[in-house]
């Protein structure tokens, strides 16, 4: 009995550590009060604020093209990488092929946020393009490092997959893209998913990067927040949070539910 | 353990100086690195054969399988099947099909799909897919499972599937892979006589690779016995059984007695070994091949050695010896005996009785004597 009640305490101090800051969070999004710690009475008037401030919802809507666009790339990027290191044996430049896919991981933000704008700018000298910096510049750079995380999550799975599986379908008479397209793509959707959520959320996460490489007109919902909590926290942007706290919820909720079907089914 | 009929008698294609090997593996080696995985094989499989390849792990066989897929090509020789050269083919144009050790059934596909894949892949039309789906599935009788998908199926249900998902496109040659392994030993059984009367209703070649001497000797026309990337010995069951040509082969199939010796004398007929072992001269029914004094051993099978408290008459082989254990195995009872020279001897009787009171036992002094045609003389 003792034992099992520090358990106890210790997990609840554990999930408040975890969920305490976005409780309160939440809770503050409906504070009738400008200030954002005192608390004034319940009242949703900051939710119709927020759909009032276009700035806040250009930054939301171009937040959410860039980490779409740039979570499919990276999946796909990440898919083609780690598919040549689980399954082409062994060839020339292997080794440094996966270093340089993982790289991002371990590489500080501001490196690779300063490096990328070096190599746009250098590029816009030499070819013309990227034109200027905005979105297209953060999609390149968010599917850069989103890809490394894809890869990650792609080679383990795509190691563990049988490759008799494929052999099968060749066997039968599918050409090799047809084999990746019918038969190992499907064994792969559950990490497919988690590779792109990933991916997805880092994007739309992401701050230091982002500012590195973007140029006027192109801000992400992270770069407005900041700068405006820097003039002071609105409880406009707390109502912001809370709906991707119930968005992201969603999403993951859903996922898992997948994946634990999809990962039943491949047992 | 000999005792299941050979199903596959009465197909003897090899002995028909006429008739044209329907694969033909001509001196094929296949090395990974420096390892010889096939070392120099060659091998004639006819139409309509059940062809078995015994070995044990990595002796090669799968290895051959896989070349005769088409998913590794040989390092040299030369592989052809109906008559044409397989060099540079790849699995997805070969006439041949091959069921999975695994069974690579695909996990996102219902038992349906999974057997229509290879005729989808073809662009057969999608009525004749259908029906020809079904015929296979009342062949395979899975008919009520149509629409399980892989995991939700037993391991026979599974075997089954592979089965049908490999016979569907009607291939030349079907390749199987350890077909059984993963099924226990009822199940097995049963399998075994549904895998040849499915292969003799559709006439398919089959090439069987297998590490269960059992498997192979029951379901087999012919078996290759493979060892470190060799072909040893190629015969029916019946002959590599009773005629084993080496040492190894010998002690693979069954178990076996060995007994060393020199050629005495080398008739025709017959030919006679002075075998310390033994302590006799063993008389051999059969002419051999060999020059006097040469080192051999003769080989004689457990339960063709007949043991007994006297003496055997008409028995040209006789040998005295001590019995030190008596192993009741249900139908049989398998005696190990002692020789006077040290050497121990396995003698297995079947047991006719439900009980028998004068029973040898254990510590009785008893005769071994067995006949000429019992033994065979393996010279290397």
């Amino acid at each position: 009995m003792q034992r099992s009640l520090s358990l106890r305490v210790a997990a609840f101090a554990g999930f408040v550590f975890l969920y305490a800051p976005i409780l309160s969070l939440v809770i503050f999004s409906f504070n009738e009060s400008k200030l954002v710690t005192v608390w004034g009475g319940f009242s949703t008037k900051w939710y119709g604020e927020l759909l009032n401030d276009p700035q806040l919802l250009d930054a939301a809507w171009v937040s959410l093209k860039v980490s779409t666009i740039s979570a499919t790339l990276a999946t796909i990027i990440g898919t083609l990488a780690s598919y040549a290191l689980v399954r082409f044996g062994k060839f020339r430049g292997r080794l440094t092929l996966g270093g340089l896919v993982t790289a991002p991981l371990v590489m500080p933000e501001v490196i690779i946020g300063l490096s990328l704008l070096l190599l746009f700018v250098a590029l816009e000298n030499l070819i013309g393009w990227p034109a200027g910096r905005g979105m297209v510049t953060i999609v390149i750079a968010h599917a850069t490092f989103g890809a490394a995380y894809a890869a990650v999550v792609l080679q383990s799975r795509m190691g563990s997959l049988d490759i008799a599986i494929e052999e099968a379908a060749q066997d039968l008479g599918a050409r090799p893209l047809r084999v990746f397209w019918d038969i190992t793509l499907p064994s792969l959707a559950p990490a497919l998913i988690s590779a792109w959520l990933l991916a997805f959320t880092l994007s739309l996460d992401d701050l230091v990067i982002a500012s590195f490489v973007t140029g006027p007109g192109a801000s992400t919902l992270p770069m407005v927040i900041f700068s405006k909590v820097r003039l002071g926290v609105s409880p406009e942007i707390n109502a912001l949070a809370t709906l991707i706290i119930v968005a992201v919820s969603a999403v993951i909720v859903v996922a898992a539910w997948q994946m634990q079907k999809a990962a039943a089914e491949t047992r | 353990m000999m005792t299941q009929a050979n199903l596959a008698k009465g197909l003897k294609p090899w002995n028909d100086p006429a008739a044209a090997p329907f694969v033909q593996i001509k001196n094929v080696t296949k090395k990974f690195g420096t390892y010889t995985a096939v070392n120099d094989v060659s091998l004639d499989i006819y139409r309509g054969e059940l062809f078995c390849l015994l070995g044990g792990s990595g002796c090669g066989k799968s290895t051959l399988l896989r070349m005769l897929a088409g998913f590794e090509g040989p390092t040299s020789g030369q592989i052809l099947i109906d008559g044409e050269d397989q060099a540079g083919v790849p699995p997805y144009k070969r006439d041949t099909n091959m069921m999975f050790q695994s069974y690579a059934l695909f996990p996102h596909m219902s038992v349906e799909k999974n057997i229509a894949y290879g005729l989808k892949r073809d662009g057969v039309p999608r009525a004749e897919i259908a029906t020809r789906v079904t015929e296979m599935l009342s062949l395979v009788q899975l008919d009520q499972f149509a629409a399980r998908k892989p995991h939700q199926l037993s391991g026979g249900q599974r075997q089954r599937v592979a089965l049908a998902r490999s016979l569907i496109k009607r291939p030349k040659l079907l390749m199987l892979d350890e077909p059984l392994g993963a099924l226990d030993k009822k199940l097995r059984e049963e399998t075994q006589f549904e895998l040849i009367k499915i292969q003799e209703s559709l006439g398919v070649t089959f090439v069987v690779v297998t590490h269960d001497q059992e498997e192979a000797m029951t379901l087999s026309s012919r078996l290759g016995v493979m060892t470190a990337g060799k072909i040893v010995q190629i015969g029916t069951p019946h002959d590599i059984y009773e005629y084993p040509q080496t040492r190894f082969v010998a002690d693979f199939i069954g178990s076996v007695n060995m007994f060393e010796g020199r050629i005495k004398d080398d008739c025709e007929d017959h030919a006679t070994i002075h075998s310390a072992d033994a302590g006799i001269d063993i008389l051999v029914s059969h002419g051999i091949t060999g020059v006097e004094g040469q080192q051999v051993a003769v080989a004689v099978r457990p339960e063709k050695i007949a043991i007994s408290r006297t003496a055997p008459v008409g028995l040209p082989n006789v040998v005295p010896a001590t019995v030190e254990e008596v192993a009741y195995m249900g139908n049989l009872s398998v005696f190990r005996v002692v020789l006077a020279s040290g050497k121990r001897v396995k003698i297995s009787q079947a047991n006719l009785l439900r009980s028998d009171d004068d029973a040898i036992a254990a510590g009785e002094a008893v005769f071994l004597g067995w006949a000429g045609a019992a033994s065979v003389v393996v010279m290397a």
